[in-house]
């Protein structure tokens, strides 16, 4: 069964793109990550124009981290507080990323020097985080390790916050300015950063990774709404009946992917974030390495 | 913009006077429909043409979508990275491209008049915007037809037009379900003894309509209220499924 897409100016079928949602909205529930990195290039396979891919799952996005909140919500694996913290740092962030990327662009290559510089990032706390879950899994501890980073200097920080959920007694600056700096990272790099947001928040603040999904899940609503309207206004790429067959697939794989994820303990699901963590990594580096099939590609020619 | 227009004045001059005058019933040619409405259900969409020529000769149909600017970009490798290198605007480009003939073009028309009467992908005419024009220009030429055909805009081979009786011709043209919206011409050329002729252009409009047409509309018009419209819909979709999952 096909299906023209009003925006995008191409048919589709109804069904690959319910799957696609489906899929990628089961990662988001799981993990607790957007799945824009999973969502684009699927999306781009099918032939959909990259602006219209890109804007469009930013919009299923927020359906199906809707969905997974509240799922993660009546579990109490939401902590609110920590979010809007995070929040505030990361709509500064990605303000600041959007005016930074528009000058780094102005100078040449250096928009491959972070591309860069993300892969190895990537690469080295994926690989961390493999090789620890690992560990912990072989030693078959009963209780999920809280593996926490912490220095003296973190803990003298001013601005102390209780997070009850969390159970942390932290400085508020600390969310923020992880938020402020996946903010930064994500505006230039184009993508939601779940899939940076929660390592970060399960080693450097040092959450429980039952709370970190659902926590994770509530700022990405925030930033891929922002990014919704945004791409809406200036771009005018948004396709409604490509989010929409996309959301009907997503919303009910976020809540799969919460239930598939309360049947895993603390190690295991870091374990599978560290593979797909790996995984992004890898295909990053692929992409910037591979010799292209041609090596002459035609630059975006959507209509006026 | 004025010399824009100066020039199409000019190429279609060109046209007239190229093309010798003949009488009127040398070539007769119709759509039998001027208007491929795009609707939800779009697949793509075949538009019959048909005519008769005055006898003997053969025909040749090209179709030309909307003018629009492309841009080919290069990728090159630096430190064992590949990276966009290089890239050439082409300002004036038709969105869609295909030919139907009577025979094998090669067996009846000359590279001279294909060329001028722009008859074949090859014979496109694509020009590069002044600042971005190089030596290499034959290379991004021939790989913006590549990449216009990989995704079905330009015809990789030439469609039939039919010949029932010695008169009468017919050829079923298809337009993709990615064709680009807007203004097509079905240009329709009669050749004898190696030479167009006659010829006939007919418009031809590939338009959405109805709730693909009001969609679009609204997302460029009011494009503020769409964005909100859309993450108001994205939420109550995510609160509808948590609650058909928590009774379930």
């Amino acid at each position: 069964m096909d299906i023209y897409l009003p925006i995008a100016e191409m048919a589709v079928n109804f069904f690959v793109i319910l799957g696609m949602g489906a899929l990628v909205g089961f990662f988001s529930g799981l993990f607790g990550v957007g799945g824009g990195f999973l969502m684009t290039p699927l999306l781009l396979l099918i032939g959909v124009p990259s602006p219209v891919a890109v804007a469009s799952q930013a919009n299923q996005i927020v359906a199906s981290s809707v969905s997974g909140v509240l799922a993660h919500w009546r579990r109490g694996n939401v902590d609110f507080k920590m979010g809007f913290v995070l929040l505030v740092g990361g709509l500064v962030g990605s303000t600041l990323g959007v005016w930074l990327f528009t000058l780094l662009r102005g100078l040449g290559h250096i928009d491959l020097v972070i591309r860069l510089s993300f892969v190895v990032f990537l690469g080295i706390v994926g690989l961390l985080m493999f090789a620890e879950s690992v560990k912990a899994l072989l030693k078959r501890r009963i209780r999920a390790s809280q593996p926490r980073l912490r220095r003296a200097w973190i803990d003298r920080l001013p601005f102390k916050m209780r997070f009850r959920r969390s159970r942390l007694y932290i400085s508020a600056l600390l969310p923020a300015g992880i938020g402020f700096l996946v903010g930064v990272l994500t505006a230039i790099m184009g993508v939601g950063g779940g899939f940076i947001m929660v390592p970060a928040m399960i080693y450097v603040l040092g959450m429980p990774t039952s709370v970190v999904i659902g926590t994770s899940l509530f700022q990405i609503i925030f930033v891929s709404a922002n990014v919704t309207v945004l791409l809406a206004v200036t771009n005018q790429t948004v396709d409604l009946l490509l989010a929409l067959l996309l959301l009907m697939g997503g919303v009910v794989g976020a809540q799969f992917g919460v239930r598939a994820g309360a049947y895993l303990n603390g190690d295991q699901l870091r374990g599978l974030l560290a593979v797909m963590v790996l995984g992004v990594a890898a295909k990053l580096s692929y992409d910037l390495i591979a010799t292209p099939v041609d090596l002459y590609a035609l630059g975006e020619t959507l209509s006026p | 913009m004025i010399a824009l227009r100066r020039l199409c004045c000019l190429v279609i001059l060109l046209a007239i006077v190229a093309v010798p005058r003949s009488t009127a019933a040398d070539l007769v040619a119709a759509l039998s429909n001027h208007l491929v409405a795009i609707t939800t259900g779009f697949t793509g969409s075949e538009v019959l043409l048909f005519g008769t020529t005055s006898g003997g000769g053969d025909v040749v149909v090209v179709i030309r979508g909307p003018e629009e600017p492309h841009v080919v970009r290069r990728k090159g490798r630096r430190l064992g990275i590949w990276l966009n290198e290089k890239e050439m605007r082409f300002e004036s480009v038709p969105a869609f491209y295909s030919v139907a003939a009577s025979r094998p073009l090669n067996e009846f028309l000359p590279d001279r008049v294909a060329g001028r009467h722009q008859i074949g992908v090859e014979n496109i005419r694509l020009m590069p915007a002044p600042d971005t024009a190089s030596d290499d220009l034959n290379d991004f030429r021939a790989a913006l037809i590549r990449n216009k055909q990989k995704i079905n805009l330009y015809a990789t081979k030439t469609a039939a037009v039919t010949f029932l009786g010695g008169r009468l011709f017919r050829t079923d043209m298809y337009i993709p379900a990615n064709a680009p919206v807007g203004n097509y011409t079905v240009g329709v050329y009669l050749v004898r003894d190696e030479d167009v002729v006659s010829a006939e252009i007919t418009p031809l409009i590939v338009s959405k309509v109805g709730f693909e047409a009001r969609l679009s509309d609204f997302a460029k018009r009011f494009s503020l209220a769409y964005g909100i419209l859309a993450i108001v819909i994205a939420t109550v979709a995510g609160w509808l499924a948590n609650l058909v999952f928590r009774r379930g």
